[in-house]
């Protein structure tokens, strides 16, 4: 592969027998040492695969800041950080808040029905009096895609994609390939199902631009009114049956039906959905023995997936949050640093 | 460039550094070693091998990354920006007298942010300092408890340690 060139040296020490790396920069193919350079993270449609292997190796330093006595470090202190949701979100905002209060950031937390917004201020003239308050990262979700981008555009803070329309979900992506990486070693080669309502999913599109470039093989899996009407010019295979490909996956991801944003008639009934694409304890003993069970929550127990998959042995779903605290401190970290790197 | 420590140097050095250690700590049974990332790990691991020989029991050993603790983190780093990698100690700090192990005692930085590293992972009972090579130029009020080699260079050089694991060969440098 004519990826990263060298990965780091790497040696085994002779008294514990575990691998450190000991070098200093991850070298570019291009000769140079690699730099993360965005201060913006908009989507992974656009980032190469050296940005995306930075980001999970960059995490992995985070995971620890976690698990220990006092769970918090200052590479963020005196930095504000908003979070400002137009859309309805518990986990991803309570996972952006918290990963910025554990790097030390002032949390800022801004939501449409508590605000001026409903006194019908727009969205760039919230965003700029935000920002004269001195704001230094703006993570934002919004039901409309290209919203972040346009932020990105007319203010000099930085900007984090936390969910624009159908569009991009780079975040829960990038957690979902860590955790893949995680248990699996590498995406290299892995057979990955993606399995829902897939038109109106942004993760299925975060997560095929990740795992893709990380080489696995994504097939998307649904009933035909639920995949989108480009499929064909997406780096996917398209499935309408998930009892043809359980058996042969490594990986399934199955996503949440979304009642809030499917009308009526998109298929027949919900029993039947849940017969043809609902993960259920007999489709799993017909996969492989080590099939790892991913879902982005939150999950609708015995409709999509049953509970017993949903909390068996192969469901990595708990490790899913706790890895997208990781990954999002690592993210507000790189896109501190980009903008450290070009003052305004 | 200039050679100021060959492999045989670099040996001896650590050896003597062992002794000075081991000395001092052989009283107290609650000693460990942590070693700055990247080179103060390599420099670590060979000091607690030596060390656990010398007292005749295993002196625990970790690894400490500090870079989210650096002060110059919102500046610009060139070429050179900081990667964030993992801290690996694989024992309890609490009340034990930990041996941080840098390669090179320069201005102090490091030590600094290696000391609130570790205060963030518990409360060790004292933190020494020791380091490969000491050279002038500290700009914040931190010593060394053990020094293998002063090295008398102006503040236009720059020294690098250069070891075996990472590098190749074992030598310290002047440029």
């Amino acid at each position: 592969m004519s990826r990263i060139l060298d990965m780091m040296d790497r040696h085994t020490s002779g008294r514990t027998g575990k691998r450190h790396n000991t070098t200093m920069a991850i070298i570019h193919r291009s000769g140079k040492p690699f730099k993360w350079q965005r201060k913006h993270l908009l989507g992974l449609r656009d980032l190469s695969v050296e940005e995306i292997e930075y980001i999970l190796d960059t995490a992995t330093g985070f995971e620890q800041i976690s698990t220990r006595s006092v769970k918090k470090a200052p590479p963020l202190r005196g930095k504000v950080v908003v979070n400002l949701f137009f859309e309805d979100s518990t986990r991803t905002r309570a996972s952006f808040s918290l990963a910025a209060s554990r790097l030390s950031a002032d949390v800022m937390e801004f939501t449409q029905k508590a605000s001026s917004v409903s006194k019908g201020e727009t969205l760039l003239d919230t965003a700029r009096n935000l920002e004269a308050m001195g704001i230094d990262i703006v993570v934002i979700r919004h039901s409309a895609a290209g919203v972040p981008m346009l932020l990105s555009r007319n203010i000099k803070a930085c900007v984090v994609n936390a969910g624009d329309g159908y569009c991009e979900h780079p975040t829960q992506g990038l957690l979902d390939a860590y955790t893949i990486r995680q248990a699996k070693g590498s995406l290299e080669g892995l057979k990955i199902a993606i399995v829902g309502d897939i038109a109106h999913s942004r993760v299925a599109r975060s997560d095929m631009w990740a795992m893709t470039k990380l080489g696995a093989e994504v097939t998307f899996v649904g009933p035909p009114t639920l995949m989108p009407a480009e499929v064909g010019r997406l780096p996917v295979k398209v499935s309408y049956s998930l009892d043809k490909v359980i058996e042969e996956v490594d990986v399934v991801n199955m996503l949440r039906i979304q009642f809030e944003r499917i009308g009526g008639n998109l298929f027949p009934s919900i029993r039947e959905y849940s017969r043809y694409f609902g993960l259920t304890v007999e489709r799993v003993k017909r996969a492989k023995p080590n099939i790892l069970v991913m879902h982005p929550g939150p999950i609708n127990r015995g409709l999509e997936i049953e509970s017993e998959v949903a909390d068996g042995p192969n469901s990595v779903i708990l490790q899913q949050v706790t890895n997208g605290l990781a990954v999002r401190m690592a993210v507000l970290f790189l896109v501190n640093q980009a903008a450290a790197e070009t003052p305004v | 460039m200039k050679v100021i420590l060959d492999a045989g140097q670099i040996d001896r050095t650590i050896e003597h550094l062992a002794d000075e250690i081991g000395e001092q700590t052989s009283s107290c049974n609650e000693s460990a070693i942590i070693g700055v990332r990247s080179r103060g790990e390599i420099l670590a691991e060979r000091l607690a091998e030596r060390l656990s020989r010398k007292l005749g029991r295993q002196v625990p050993c970790g690894t400490l990354d500090i870079t989210l603790y650096r002060d110059d983190l919102n500046a610009p780093h060139g070429d050179s920006q900081p990667l964030v990698r993992t801290t690996e100690i694989g024992f309890d700090i609490d009340n034990k007298t930990i041996i941080l192990v840098d390669d090179v005692l320069y201005t102090g930085r490091s030590t600094r942010a290696a000391m609130d590293a570790l205060m963030d992972l518990g409360r060790p009972r004292a933190i020494r300092l020791a380091v490969l090579v000491e050279r002038a130029g500290r700009e914040l009020p931190i010593q060394a408890d053990y020094a293998g080699y002063k090295a008398d260079v102006g503040p236009e050089q720059s020294v690098q340690v250069n070891f075996v694991e990472s590098d190749g060969k074992d030598e310290v440098i002047v440029t």
